[in-house]
């Protein structure tokens, strides 16, 4: 229990650092020096100094907005698996409560968007739920196919079954699953190609438009939520990919966090080489996704 | 063995949905040509024998996809002028579900049928009959000649990946006889192409339905 408990405390602390990792990686392709790797802490901390200001036309909803979604998202933290160990909360179906909770976060996010009554804030949220209705099946389908696989129903363990390393026997559903999940990824943390974090023109933001008007605290629950989100959803990732080493926690744990920088670096690539899709070709992406994982899940059936 | 195998037909069949979704004309004849080369070299890596029949029929089938072809098609390209198709019916994320629909109805006609051999592995009849459709659907739903002739040659990959699994041996004069006919459809369909750009400056087929003799006499009032 001991170890699980470090593993949630892991997650807590290392998250932020990947965006560090992100940015330092878009700040070497640009030929700049970049921010410190800690930077995001720095800004959570300033911030968590702060007051928040509110708006006489908001109400309990806006917020309720930041904490629901942190929360939520740090419950989602404690049922995925670490470095293939099981984490805190692990049952079979625990899948649906994984995706639920992302679900509750989104979901307080629109809302507390909608609540100021700005109407830029409330384009961003149609679009953040629009585009959702096309990522977040593609999302159930492609762990359903990694389910269907392994036989199991629990997050943890689909990751720890033998299947999931069988690259001989099921390479080339495992490489479709990896490469739905890579875009889900990519476009559930609001990066490019589907969303630029950097932008500040209104007209083209999704998420960081429906965060504009909070501030002080809030918006460090906002940030640092974003950093736990980008962690557990990577850990799907890193998760097909990572085996557990016969040298004990310890190694597993140093192999597992740098699996996530290289994701982060991955990311960072990404970003650094790609152009942002328009608003109106977002949606073909994402059904790429969501056919990918049709297509790795009717594999699995076989 | 099987990794390989399976690699293989998913590539196919990954290349049938790039072909669905994508509107660059010179990407999709390429993409053509690389699943002609792959379902040419289905026979090699099966597990049964290879017959020298077989080896001629592959060279010949890598000739004439990976490289006549493409040539061909990318010339009538360069010389029709056009880089890109319009949208077809219903856009191209609704005709990339479709291509995942043909798989899953692809499988449950492979569920209905029954073999005298064992098939080396499951997932290779669906692919080809996919592949088979999505022919059939690139050639009714996209608008230029160009990528209806892809179409009909997507078709032919997937009929002679379908003959190729289940077959160890294919009769050399038929298999030779079909390539000789695909290789004069696409001859004549270039030629066709270039002379149909010429003489109207596009080749929207949609539009080829105005090729009349005669206007209709307007009613008089």
């Amino acid at each position: 229990m001991s170890m699980k408990i470090a593993q949630f405390i892991l997650i807590l602390m290392v998250s932020p650092f990947l965006f560090g990792v992100i940015n330092r990686t878009k700040a070497f392709f640009a030929g700049r020096k970049g921010a410190p790797l800690f930077q995001l802490y720095y800004d959570i901390v300033k911030l968590l100094r702060k007051g928040a200001v509110y708006s006489f036309s908001t109400t309990w909803v806006f917020i309720a907005g930041p904490m629901v979604s942190l929360s939520a998202i740090i419950v989602a933290s404690l049922i995925i698996p670490f470095a293939g160990h099981p984490s805190i909360i692990s049952f079979d179906g625990d899948i649906i409560l994984f995706f639920y909770l992302l679900g509750l976060a989104r979901f307080f996010t629109c809302l507390a968007a909608l609540d100021t009554g700005s109407s830029f804030e409330g384009m961003g949220a149609s679009r953040e739920v629009q585009f959702a209705v096309f990522a977040e099946p593609a999302l159930f389908v492609s762990l359903a196919a990694l389910a269907r696989l392994t036989g199991k129903s629990s997050l943890a363990g689909i990751f720890g079954s033998p299947q999931i390393h069988s690259w001989v026997s099921y390479g080339p559903l495992l490489c479709l699953a990896i490469a739905a999940l890579f875009i889900l990824f990519l476009a559930e943390n609001s990066r490019i190609p589907v969303d630029d974090p950097n932008t500040h023109l209104e007209l083209t933001m999704i998420h960081e438009v429906m965060v504009l008007d909070h501030g002080g605290v809030d918006f460090a629950y906002i940030l640092y939520g974003a950093a736990i989100k980008f962690w557990i959803l990577g850990a799907l990732l890193t998760g097909i990919i990572f085996k557990v080493s016969p040298y004990g926690w310890g190694v597993d744990t140093i192999i597992f966090i740098l699996l996530m920088v290289l994701l982060a670096v991955i990311v960072g690539v990404v970003e650094s080489t790609l152009a942002r899709l328009r608003l109106l070709k977002v949606p073909h992406f994402l059904i790429v996704a969501l056919s990918l994982s049709f297509v790795a899940f009717i594999i699995s059936l076989r | 063995m099987n990794i390989y195998v399976n690699f293989l037909i998913i590539s196919v069949f990954l290349i049938n949905l790039i072909m669905l979704s994508s509107s660059r004309i010179r990407a999709c004849i390429k993409l053509m040509a690389l699943q002609g080369v792959l379902v040419a070299l289905t026979p090699f890596i099966i597990p049964h024998s290879v017959a020298t029949g077989v080896v001629i029929i592959s060279v010949i089938n890598i000739i004439l996809k990976g490289m006549v072809f493409p040539w061909l098609l990318l010339r009538a390209l360069q010389d029709a002028n056009i880089r890109k198709e319009v949208e077809p019916v219903g856009g191209y994320p609704f005709s990339l579900l479709i291509g995942v629909a043909f798989l899953v109805m692809s499988f449950w006609l492979d569920s209905r049928l029954a073999y005298s051999i064992q098939v080396f592995s499951n997932l290779a009849v669906p692919v080809a009959f996919a592949t088979f459709f999505t022919g059939v659907f690139i050639i009714v739903s996209r608008t230029k000649a160009l990528t209806q002739v892809i179409g009909y040659l997507i078709l032919e990959n997937g009929i002679y990946f379908f003959g190729s699994i289940l077959l160890s041996e294919q009769p050399l004069l038929v298999e030779l006889a079909v390539l000789l006919d695909v290789f004069v459809a696409v001859f004549v369909m270039g030629i066709a192409i270039f002379h149909i750009n010429r003489e109207f400056d596009h080749i929207e087929t949609n539009k080829l339905s105005e090729l009349k003799d005669w206007i209709e006499p307007q009613e008089d009032i």
